[in-house]
């Protein structure tokens, strides 16, 4: 890998070198590294592009680590990565993709992840997207993320977008089991003229499940955000979504919240904020010696951290 | 030394046209003295705090501190020159942790020792709190405590407290005391605290009556407030308002 690639690997993985445990790069539409171990097996599809990730049942403390990184001016790609992970698991999976454009040409990375977890397992899912280079050509990324949540299983998702990507449209979807619980966290900033649509699909089905999907977002310059949720309670379950939004400049952004309970005894509860930052945030940082601009940057940062 | 000359601020009314909120204020504050502001509720009060911390700019007049004339410097100017604000309401964020905000306060490093020192001072327990949110998850009480904290954090000639007693509970409200007194021993620190507590006007060195944005008494704190507390009927500086 060239230094770009190496530097697109560190913003949307944390990775200076090779990870321990189990990992796939791919650089330019070609895995170029991979590594598996006794209880991960990463396969390479045959009939698509993309690759079946296998965890045994009873992986404990492991991590698989799926960066995607494209610095190719004009690639587009398109790619399926199934995680299949068995019953009594607690693993981190960490994906991401980095784009470096600095051609004419429009590159674009869309991605569908499936999981589908067992029973009474833990998984923490986290995804980094980030896009530099100062080509005309934008940088599109499309991901998609459908979910099962096993019985008692707990799927942790950590999503953030700071820098760089010109278009995104982030779809998720999950369906949970008895006593499935998913929290998603996400975090967005845009700047520029740049394009944000996130929307998240969660159906409640099973007994005693629970949904947490909190969205933070900052749209800077002219950028545009759209935030999507819809939550349908087919169970006794709880449902929580919250869309928290700060917008600058002449940015825009817009929520659309659905919640639906099916059954009695859905508790569901949607909670969105949209504004830009409160006056009084700033002078109280002032008051401390910071300038405006100091002081705004310090609210963004605390806000998106 | 801060002095304020022929200083006055009016706002816009729907009703009555030009308001006026601090009517031609003369007032010399001397260097390490603790002087607390009272009058009744509208009186401009937290007008002339937010005057002298650079949060609303006079119609007239001019602000004058150690010599330099900051009337139109701006919050952060003011904040550097050594003036340092308590808000009557604290302000909440979002992402924005105890710690931070402290280390804001002082300028300097997360590792500074001194962090835990500054929420002990207002009655918190550093390990409870060096990590909570500055958010809604606070009490009204928490966070004005740690309001208190960012401004002995920062250690200026001059710190403006604008009712700190508000929303502060009794048991707190005796730590508050202390805190107030020893920042006056320390004599390093001019104070000036707007306040309707008895307790606090008991251990200022001067009291000024403000009322109907007017100066309606100033003096040593005993001759001052055996009048106050006569009550607002018999009192004769309330009357004059």
């Amino acid at each position: 890998m060239d230094e770009i690639q190496k530097n697109l690997l560190e913003q949307v993985a944390g990775l200076h070198e090779m990870p321990s445990g189990a990992y796939n790069i791919r650089a330019n539409g070609q895995s170029v590294e991979r590594s598996t171990t006794a209880h991960i097996d990463i396969v390479t599809k045959t009939d698509k592009q993309g690759i079946d990730i296998v965890i045994k049942p009873g992986t404990k403390k492991e991590s698989v680590h799926i960066p995607v990184v494209l610095s190719q001016s004009g690639l587009t790609e398109m790619v399926y990565n199934d995680f299949h992970v068995g019953d009594d698991c607690d693993v981190t999976i960490v994906a991401g993709c980095g784009i470096h454009n600095s051609g004419d040409s429009d590159s674009r990375h869309d991605g569908i992840h499936s999981f589908y977890i067992g029973r009474n397992s833990h998984v923490k899912y986290v995804e980094k997207h980030y896009g530099s280079g100062d080509g005309k050509g934008e940088r599109i990324m499309n991901p998609e993320t459908v979910v099962e949540v096993g019985e008692n299983s707990f799927m942790e998702m950590e999503t953030v977008q700071i820098k760089g990507v010109d278009s995104t449209r982030r779809l998720t979807k999950a369906k949970l089991a008895d006593n499935a619980k998913i929290v998603v966290t996400e975090k967005i900033m845009t700047h520029g003229s740049q394009f944000a649509e996130t929307s998240f699909q969660v159906d409640l089905d099973g007994e005693g499940s629970s949904a947490n999907i909190i969205s933070r977002s900052v749209a800077r310059d002219d950028s545009r955000q759209l935030f999507l949720s819809r939550i349908n309670g087919n169970n006794r379950c709880a449902g929580h979504s919250e869309c928290d939004g700060i917008i600058m400049d002449n940015a825009k952004i817009s929520a659309i919240p659905e919640i639906t309970a099916n059954d009695l005894d859905a508790a569901l509860v949607h909670e969105a904020a949209i504004g830009k930052i409160a006056g009084d945030q700033i002078i109280k940082l002032m008051t401390l010696g910071l300038t405006e601009a100091e002081a705004e940057a310090q609210i963004v940062n605390g806000f998106l951290k | 030394m801060l002095e304020l000359q022929n200083l006055s601020f009016q706002v816009s009314d729907e009703a009555d046209g030009q308001k006026e909120i601090i009517k031609n204020l003369n007032l010399t504050f001397e260097d390490h003295s603790f002087i607390a502001i009272t009058g009744p509720n509208g009186g401009g009060k937290s007008t002339l705090a937010k005057l002298i911390m650079g949060i609303e700019q006079p119609t007239w007049g001019k602000i004058i501190f150690d010599g330099t004339d900051i009337t139109h410097m701006n919050i952060t100017e003011r904040a550097k020159l050594g003036i340092s604000f308590a808000f009557q309401q604290p302000v909440r964020f979002k992402g924005i942790k105890v710690r931070d905000l402290i280390t804001l306060a002082v300028g300097g490093s997360k590792n500074n020792p001194n962090i835990c020192d500054y929420l002990s001072k207002v009655g918190l327990c550093a390990r409870d709190y060096i990590n909570r949110d500055i958010d809604a998850s606070l009490s009204g009480g928490e966070l004005k405590r740690i309001e208190i904290a960012t401004v002995i954090a920062r250690d200026t000639p001059l710190a403006v407290f604008d009712e700190p007693e508000a929303g502060i509970d009794l048991w707190s409200f005796n730590n508050l005391i202390q805190v107030f007194e020893e920042l006056h021993a320390s004599r390093s620190n001019s104070l000036i605290i707007i306040s309707h507590q008895e307790r606090i006007l008991n251990i200022a060195d001067e009291i000024v009556v403000l009322a109907d944005g007017s100066l309606q008494a100033r003096g040593r704190r005993e001759d001052i407030l055996p009048e106050l507390l006569k009550g607002t009927e018999s009192c004769r500086f309330y009357q004059k308002a």
